[in-house]
């Protein structure tokens, strides 16, 4: 029986308004976490690198290299990968057995829907990926699911099906406590450090970003999610799980493995922090 | 692995040489060997001090670095006049900055004791 500090008892409708209020209170509650951290971050980056517009974090570590980023908009008019695109469209475009295709899985045939991955489904309780939502779709019309991680055919794939929200931002949402669960899952491994060389992501994409490490530019972890997979001297095909991969390895670290909970909500975490940032896919990097 | 027909004589011998010159030379000369490196070698191995990684070596001419993420490595006798504190910055950066990137040296074992040694004393030419 609920009681006030003075001993007596409360009111039960009181008690029961007062629960309600919190109630509708709690996706703006959880939002304001993942919210703030992002204001905080967008402000270490403004000081960071004074004058940069917001909308060109997309570029990565590019920012501070003007030479770098003129090699950058020459390659990508042309880029030395479109064969790979072509192929993903291929992939994409070839119907399943019933005659379905990957588009009637979507809304708009998967245009302007990149923006809202990853999402935590409540139902499953869990981060959904759009790699997710692809082997989604190839269950539910009786297809083999693709294997994560692999540049054949999942890879080729999504480098052509995230072309289709290009220009779209992202409004990724944490919508609920089991929700923001997960962002601080994400967060907290990005701040975690890893391996024999006791790294963390933040050591290097926050704390460190625009410094050199040997001869290369730190990107900034503001925008990281913004623009995969990337081209690697524009033919290594990379996910942004590959991404994670390839870092904690070089961490001497064992690496969680594609589609972990570890690394969707990595995944989640980083997209949130990216929040109103242009999606961009499939970009040279060198 | 290579089979080679045996021929006696001397045309035999010359081309044993020949076969073993080109092996040897096949072999990886970038990885550090823990026994026979210099300190100099075990800094700048990527797979073992990777020192350039973060840090400039200005006075070395060999080392070749843009990295800015620590300080640049020079006048490291002024600066550690106490080699037990340079070996434990090398050692566990850590308990001089919780913050820090440099990795463990000697706690998390990427390189050993005597590898430490080595470095300390190729950075104090510095």
């Amino acid at each position: 029986m609920p009681v006030a500090s003075c001993g007596r008892p409360l009111p039960t409708s009181f008690v029961l308004r007062l629960l309600l209020a919190f109630m509708a209170s709690l996706p703006v509650l959880a939002q304001a976490g993942p919210t703030e951290d992002r204001n905080r971050f967008v402000k270490f980056f403004e000081e960071r690198f004074p004058g940069v517009p917001i909308d060109d974090y997309v570029y990565g570590a590019l920012i501070t290299n003007p030479g770098g980023r003129r090699q950058y908009d020459e390659i990508m008019e042309f880029p030395p990968f479109l064969g790979d695109i072509e192929n993903g469209k291929r992939i994409w475009e070839t119907p399943f057995r019933n005659g379905q295709t990957f588009a009637d899985c979507f809304p708009d045939g998967a245009r302007n829907v990149l923006g809202r991955y990853p999402y935590f489904d409540d139902a499953l309780g869990k981060v959904v990926t759009f790699e997710n939502a692809i082997n989604a779709c190839l269950r539910a019309n009786g297809e083999p699911e693709f294997a994560y991680g692999e540049r054949q055919p999942m890879g080729l794939l999504t480098a052509y099906a995230r072309i289709l929200s290009d220009g779209m931002r992202i409004d990724v949402r944490v919508g609920s406590p089991a929700a923001l669960a997960k962002y601080e899952a994400g967060r907290d491994l990005f701040f975690r450090r890893v391996g024999q060389l006791n790294a963390a992501c933040a050591g290097c994409h926050l704390y460190n970003a625009g410094k050199i490490m040997r001869m290369e530019i730190i990107s900034p972890a503001l925008g990281q999610a913004t623009h995969w997979p990337i081209f690697r001297g524009g033919e290594e095909l990379m996910t942004f799980q590959g991404r994670f991969k390839r870092c904690m390895e070089q961490m001497r670290a064992v690496p969680y493995g594609y589609n972990s909970e570890e690394w969707n909500d990595l995944e989640y975490f980083l997209s949130v922090l990216s929040n109103g940032l242009p999606l961009k896919s499939s970009v040279f990097r060198k | 692995m290579l089979r080679v027909t045996l021929r006696p004589g001397l045309y035999g011998l010359m081309r044993a040489t020949a076969v073993l010159v080109v092996a040897l030379s096949l072999q990886p000369t970038q990885r550090a060997n823990a026994g026979t490196s210099t300190g100099q070698q075990i800094a700048h191995d990527v797979y073992k001090g990777n020192c350039l990684g973060c840090h400039q070596i200005p006075r070395d001419p060999k080392a070749v670095s843009l990295a800015n993420i620590g300080p640049p490595l020079e006048n490291m006798r002024e600066r550690f006049a106490d080699r037990a504190l340079l070996r434990s910055q090398i050692w566990d950066a850590t308990a001089r900055n919780p913050q820090t990137v440099m990795p463990p040296f000697g706690k998390h074992k990427i390189l050993t004791e005597a590898e430490i040694d080595l470095v300390i004393d190729y950075l104090y030419q510095y």
